[in-house]
């Protein structure tokens, strides 16, 4: 067990685990998004109140989940790097962060586009989870920020890493000190006692597009971390060996 | 031959040592207190000009805008925090000093919120007068600030230690450190608008309170772990 995971940290290894790997999230995801959006825009029936415009939960939902998600890979694989010092932790966390912050941008326009029709506003202050999503976007852009204005990157890694550990310890109180505002936020359906407030029909392809999001969100990560895994170990030996192996060309 | 053992200083003693060090060069460069004060003057001031001077319209937004100019004047005497030292190479000598290193973060943050986080509140009054702020509501606000200035040095702090020695440090420090301060500016200033509507102080001034615990609990740690990991 141990060893497996010694193997996987050394980058050559990863680097060859993580392309036989990444089928294995891609094909699934897209096919659970492909099912999550034609069911949830074509098989699901309207909303009583909201019609179709309860619709754009269907990506809504899932990026903000994955927002958080992503923050939460961020900080854990930066703690890890931080502590035993794993090269290859630090790349996971480095490739998280843009795709976070993407998701949190998505999760903030497809909020905003289901809030003009709902509220009759595209922005409103006073809904917490869409302000607290927005000082999540600025958390992410920091630690990018951050990164990017340290040129060594063993350095870059730690000092972002340390952002990124108090981030986290303040994500939830950033999150429940907006929440005090009064809230014109929908209140949670999904995660409820008794079970989710949702018709079947609905909630079967919402389940499929975090499913399938999640897994695309894994892919995309895994892709994201091969490549930082080759532009840090460009020097290396084994890339110069496999570019040399793949290219056919000789020493 | 033995060498004399060498008698350190204690803990507390070193941290009393560098609070007074940092006291008495603010003494020498009095701008370094008194640009943030300003500062929060002008921006107290900007707002009346802009929106106009209606007193209801200053009563309701004073403490928003009070708590705002509040924040930004700490983010701006935060920027120096670790600068000096890193410059004239004291930060180094605090680095392979015997004493712990967290602690030695902890002094500066305390000479920090000294400098920058006292005057604050002891100028607000002023401030809060010229946006017809009633006696009662004038002390919460002083009361919110004087908890909420705590977190900010302390968080600050962390921001400083990640940033010094970077080029271009002063805007990236504050694109680190208000997101993460954004529950301070909630309860401070919500905390002041809910008193001016004749609520309840308590769970605001509870939740500052317990968040200054926080932050004095995590930020000498990850102050002195920034310190370490820039000075590499």
């Amino acid at each position: 067990m141990w060893k497996f995971f010694h193997k996987l940290a050394s980058p050559p290894h990863f680097y060859r685990i993580a392309e036989s790997l990444l089928p294995w999230f891609a094909i699934p995801g897209l096919l659970l998004i492909g099912y999550g959006a034609y069911a949830g825009l074509f098989v699901a029936p309207p909303d009583y109140q909201q019609g179709d415009a309860f619709r754009i939960i269907y990506v809504h939902v899932p990026a903000a989940y994955l927002s958080m998600m992503a923050y939460m890979v961020m900080a854990i694989s930066a703690g890890i790097g931080l502590i035993w010092r794993m090269k290859l932790a630090h790349a996971v966390s480095a490739a998280a962060a843009p795709l976070g912050a993407w998701f949190t941008f998505l999760a903030l326009a497809t909020g905003s586009i289901w809030g003009r029709p709902m509220w009759g506003t595209w922005w409103e202050w006073g809904d917490p989870r869409l302000t607290s999503e927005l000082v999540l976007l600025f958390l992410y852009f920091g630690y990018m920020a951050l990164r990017s204005a340290i040129e060594d990157t063993t350095k870059a890694d730690r000092a972002s890493a340390v952002l990124a550990l108090v981030g986290a310890v303040n994500v939830p109180i950033i999150h429940f000190s907006v929440e005090w505002w009064s809230s014109l936020h929908q209140g949670p359906t999904l995660v409820k006692k008794g079970g989710p407030a949702m018709d079947t029909a609905m909630l079967y392809p919402l389940l499929a597009m975090i499913f399938g999001f999640t897994l695309l969100f894994g892919a995309l990560l895994l892709r994201r971390v091969r490549t930082e895994v080759l532009y840090r170990e460009r020097r290396k030996r084994w890339v110069r060996d496999m570019i040399l192996a793949n290219t056919g060309a000789s020493k | 031959m033995n060498e004399p053992e060498q008698q350190y200083p204690g803990i507390a003693a070193a941290l009393g040592e560098l609070v007074k060090r940092d006291l008495s060069l603010v003494v020498k460069r009095p701008g370094d207190v008194l640009n943030p004060l300003f500062f929060f003057g002008m921006v107290a001031a900007l707002f009346p000009l802009a929106v106009g001077p209606a007193a209801e319209q200053l009563q309701f937004s004073g403490p928003g805008v009070l708590w705002v100019a509040a924040l930004l004047a700490a983010l701006l005497s935060l920027n120096s925090l670790f600068l000096a030292d890193f410059e004239d190479g004291s930060l180094e000598q605090l680095l392979v000093s015997p004493v712990p290193l967290s602690a030695m973060a902890l002094g500066k943050s305390i000479a920090h919120w000294l400098t920058s986080g006292l005057p604050l509140v002891i100028v607000s009054p002023v401030v809060a007068m010229t946006y017809q702020m009633s006696l009662a509501v004038t002390g919460v606000l002083m009361l919110t600030l004087l908890l909420g200035t705590v977190s900010l040095s302390l968080l600050g702090s962390i921001g400083a230690a990640l940033t010094v020695g970077l080029h271009r440090g002063t805007a990236l420090l504050s694109l680190l450190i208000l997101p993460l301060a954004m529950p301070v500016l909630i309860f401070g200033a919500r905390t002041v608008s809910l008193v001016a509507a004749g609520d309840g102080v308590a769970g605001g001034l509870y939740f500052l309170a317990a968040y200054a615990m926080l932050m004095i609990s995590i930020s000498p740690f990850a102050t002195a772990a920034a310190l370490r990991i820039s000075n590499e």
